[in-house]
C-alpha cells in the first residue's frame, strides 16, 4: 500500500520556539504528533479553524518550517527522500518536485516583473533550463496551460484581475515540473464568480498532469467540492480524516459536525437550526489537558478532560480521535 | 414600518489621474427600522462606497452628481445628508444615527488606547454624559455582545482580546450610541466559521432588540440567506436586482445573480459541477456600455444589451430586475 503515498508523515510534529520568559522557554506546539498519508494523484484537503496549525503543516511538508519530531516521507517512484534529514543537493531537487501556491495573488507577485519573468524566474534559479529560447518555450507552454497568452505574458501583474493573478501564480508554481503542490487557502482571496474558474483549472491540471495537491482551506464546500480526501485539523492535531463523500455523509467528530453546521445555509427558511459551537479555539501555547476540543465540546465526559483520545483506523478508511464517536453515532441512530 | 433612509439615484464618481471613474450610478433603494437589507456584489461593484456615501463617508475626490439625494429621516425631521458639510454637522450621521462595523476590527480600535477609552470617548462626543455613566454604558454594552468580564475587558486593549472577541467589542462600541442604522462591512468575512455563526447570532438578536435598520454588505449569499430580509446586487457601480431574499435566492431574475447563486459550490450536491460566471469584472476605465454586465451575460441578447441601459423591471411588486430580457417580458 505504502508506495501509493506521495507523502506519508507519521507521529509529526513542529513546534516554536517562543520568548524566554521567567520560566525559561515555552514551545508552541503548532503540529502536534500528525499521522497524514496523501495518496498519489489525489486531490487532498486539509480543514481547520485559524490556529488549527493545516498552514505549518503543509509548510513542514515543503521543508519551509523545520520538523521537530517524528517523519516524514516523499517517494514518487524516482526518489525517495526523508524530509527530517533533508538537505544539499536532494533539498535542491525536492524544492522542483514540491512547489506552493499562496493565498494573496495580490502580494505574491512582484509589481516590477513581467508576467513572463515571473514564470521563468524559478526556471533560471533552479537551472532547469540553458537557452533563453528553452525557457522560453516552457514558459509559453505553461502559459497556455494557465490559459495565459503571449500579449499577457508582456505585461505587469497590475494589469490583471485577481482571478488572472491566480493563474499566473500557479503557472509560476508548476513550471518547475512538479509532482507535489501545496495550494494553501488558495481562492480565499477571489470572488465567488471567479472562484469557480480557478478550482476548475486546479482540477484540470491536476488530472492532465497527473500531480498530487494538498489544498489547504477553511472552507468546507470548497473541500467538498475540490478534494477526493479530507483531513480536519484542531489545535495541532488531526481529529478526523475520510474520503470526501464519506466524511459529508457521516461525520464522526464532533467538531467536524460543528464546522459543518456552521455554515450558513443558503435556505433562508432554515435560520438558526445550527448546532452552534461555544468559545473560541484556545491559544496553542495554553493547550487543554486530554482531548483539546473538550472545552468546546457539547458532548465532553470527565475522560475527555484527562485523556487525550488517539486517531482511531476502524478499518473503513474513516479516521476518528473522538472517545466517544461510536457512542454519539448509536445515540444519533436511535 | 416607516422608511428610515432613502437613496435616489445616487451617481458617485472618484476623479483620479487617468479621468472620472465610476463607482456608483443611478442606484436608489430605501431600509426600514427594523429591516435588514444585504448588499452583494463582487470587489468593485460599489457596495463600499455605496454604504460609505450614507455617512458621506468618501474619500474628497468623490464626486455626487447633482441628482443625487440620501434622506435620512430622524426624530427631529428629514436630514439631507449629502449637504452636510461641517464636522458637527456630520455628527449626525457618523456615529449618531448610523453607526459602521468592519472587517478588520484591528484596523479600527486605535492600538495604543484602550477599548473602554475609546469607547467612552463615542458616547461623549454624541450625547452630554457623564464620564462615569459612558463607562457604566460601555461595560453594560460588553456584557450584552457576550464578552466575559467586562469590567476587566473594558481596560484592555484590541490586540489582547481574540478575533471574534474584537469584532464583538467593535459591535458593542457601534451600538452604545444607540444608531437608528448600522452599515456592516463584511463583519464576519475575517471570522472562522464556528465564530461567524456566534457573531450572525449575536446581530440577529440585537437586531430586533434595538430595532434599527441594517445595510449588511457581503459578498458570501450564504450569509445574506441567513440574515437578511431583502437583498440587492450590485455589478458595476449599478443595482441590478432587488427583492425579498426568498425572492432573489430561490427565483433570481438577473443573469448575473443567477451566476452567483450557480458558482457557489453547494454542500447538498457535491457531484454538481462548479459553474464561473464567465470573464473577468472589467476594469473601472473600461466601463461597458449599454448593460454594464454584456461582456460577460450568457444570455445576451444582442445590440440592444450593448447600446441600451437596461430600465427596471418589476417581476413583482417587491422584486425588481434591471435587464433587456425582463424589460421585454413585462412593459412599464
Amino acid at each position: 500500500m505504502s508506495d501509493d503515498f506521495l507523502i506519508s508523515a507519521r507521529d509529526l510534529s513542529v513546534g516554536f520556539k517562543i520568548g524566554s520568559g521567567l520560566f525559561g522557554k515555552s514551545i508552541l506546539k503548532a503540529v502536534d504528533h500528525v499521522d497524514l498519508d496523501i495518496e498519489k494523484g489525489s486531490f487532498f484537503g486539509l480543514v481547520g479553524e485559524s490556529g488549527s496549525g493545516k498552514t505549518t503543516l503543509g509548510r513542514a511538508l515543503l521543508k519551509a518550517v523545520p520538523i521537530t519530531g517524528g517523519s516524514a516521507h516523499y517517494r514518487d517512484g524516482e526518489v525517495d527522500y526523508d524530509l527530517t534529514t533533508l538537505s544539499g543537493a536532494a533539498l535542491k531537487d525536492y524544492r522542483k518536485r514540491a512547489q506552493l501556491i499562496f493565498q494573496d495573488p495580490y502580494a505574491a507577485l512582484s509589481p516590477r516583473m513581467t508576467v513572463r519573468d515571473i514564470i521563468a524566474e524559478p526556471l533560471e534559479v533552479m537551472g532547469l533550463t540553458r537557452t533563453r529560447e528553452e525557457t522560453d518555450a516552457r514558459v509559453r507552454e505553461i502559459a497556455a496551460k494557465c490559459r495565459l497568452n503571449l500579449e499577457h505574458l508582456r505585461r505587469f501583474p497590475h494589469a490583471f484581475s485577481g482571478g488572472q493573478r491566480q493563474r499566473i501564480s500557479i503557472a509560476r508554481a508548476l513550471v518547475s515540473g512538479p509532482q507535489f503542490i501545496v495550494a494553501d487557502e488558495s481562492v480565499a482571496a477571489l470572488d465567488v464568480s471567479i472562484q469557480a474558474d480557478v478550482l476548475n483549472l486546479l482540477k484540470q491540471i491536476q488530472r492532465d498532469m497527473g500531480l498530487t495537491f494538498l489544498f489547504i482551506s477553511h472552507d468546507l464546500s470548497v473541500v467538498a467540492h475540490t478534494c477526493d480526501h479530507v483531513a480536519v485539523m484542531y489545535l495541532g492535531r488531526l481529529v478526523e480524516s475520510a474520503p470526501t463523500r464519506t466524511l459529508f455523509a457521516a461525520p464522526r467528530h464532533p467538531y467536524t459536525r460543528a464546522l459543518f453546521s456552521a455554515i450558513p445555509s443558503l435556505d433562508p427558511d432554515d435560520r438558526g437550526r445550527a448546532q452552534k459551537l461555544i468559545g473560541e479555539i484556545p491559544s496553542p501555547t495554553n493547550q487543554p489537558s486530554g482531548c483539546k476540543f473538550h472545552t468546546r465540546c457539547p458532548y465532553a465526559i470527565d475522560r475527555c478532560k484527562a485523556e487525550e483520545p488517539v486517531l482511531e483506523h476502524p478499518g473503513d478508511g474513516h479516521e476518528v480521535a473522538c472517545h466517544r464517536w461510536r457512542e454519539l453515532l448509536d445515540e444519533q441512530a436511535a | 414600518m416607516s422608511a428610515l433612509i432613502d437613496v435616489r439615484n445616487l451617481t458617485l464618481k472618484f476623479r483620479t489621474d487617468e479621468g472620472l471613474i465610476t463607482a456608483v450610478e443611478d442606484v436608489s433603494f430605501s431600509i426600514d427600522t427594523g429591516e435588514v437589507m444585504g448588499l452583494v456584489g463582487e470587489s468593485g461593484s460599489g457596495k463600499s462606497v455605496t454604504a460609505k456615501a450614507l455617512m458621506h463617508l468618501n474619500a474628497r475626490n468623490a464626486v455626487y452628481s447633482p441628482e443625487s439625494r440620501i434622506t435620512l429621516h430622524t426624530e427631529t425631521g428629514p436630514v439631507d445628508v449629502l449637504s452636510l458639510k461641517t464636522a458637527r454637522e456630520l455628527k449626525v450621521v457618523r456615529g449618531g444615527a448610523i453607526s459602521m462595523i468592519f472587517q478588520e476590527p484591528m484596523a479600527s480600535f486605535a492600538p495604543a488606547i484602550t477599548i473602554g477609552k475609546q469607547m467612552v470617548e463615542q458616547l461623549q462626543l454624541h450625547s452630554d454624559m457623564s464620564k462615569a455613566r459612558a463607562r457604566e454604558i460601555s461595560v453594560e454594552m460588553l456584557d450584552r455582545v457576550g464578552i466575559s468580564d467586562p469590567a476587566r475587558r473594558v481596560d484592555q486593549y484590541a490586540f489582547e482580546l481574540s478575533g471574534g472577541m474584537r469584532q464583538r467589542a467593535m459591535i458593542a462600541m457601534a451600538l452604545s450610541t444607540k444608531p437608528k442604522l448600522l452599515i456592516a462591512d463584511e463583519p464576519t468575512t475575517a471570522l472562522d466559521v464556528t465564530i461567524q455563526a456566534q457573531v450572525l447570532d449575536l446581530m440577529k438578536d440585537l437586531v430586533s432588540e434595538f430595532h434599527m435598520g441594517i445595510v449588511f454588505i457581503t459578498h458570501d449569499l450564504g450569509v445574506i440567506a441567513q440574515t437578511a430580509d431583502k437583498v440587492s446586487v450590485m455589478y458595476l457601480g449599478r443595482l441590478i436586482e432587488e427583492g425579498p431574499v426568498r425572492e432573489v435566492i430561490r427565483n433570481p431574475k438577473h443573469p448575473y445573480t443567477q451566476g452567483l447563486l450557480a458558482a457557489l459550490p453547494k454542500l447538498d450536491d457535491l457531484e454538481a459541477p462548479l459553474t464561473p460566471v464567465a470573464g473577468d469584472i472589467p476594469s473601472p476605465l473600461e466601463r461597458p456600455t449599454g448593460c454594464v454586465f454584456h461582456t460577460r451575460c450568457p444570455k445576451f441578447l444582442g445590440d440592444i444589451c450593448k447600446t441600451a441601459l437596461p430600465e427596471d423591471a418589476r417581476t413583482d411588486p417587491s422584486h425588481r430586475v434591471a435587464c433587456h430580457i425582463h424589460s421585454a417580458e413585462v412593459p412599464a
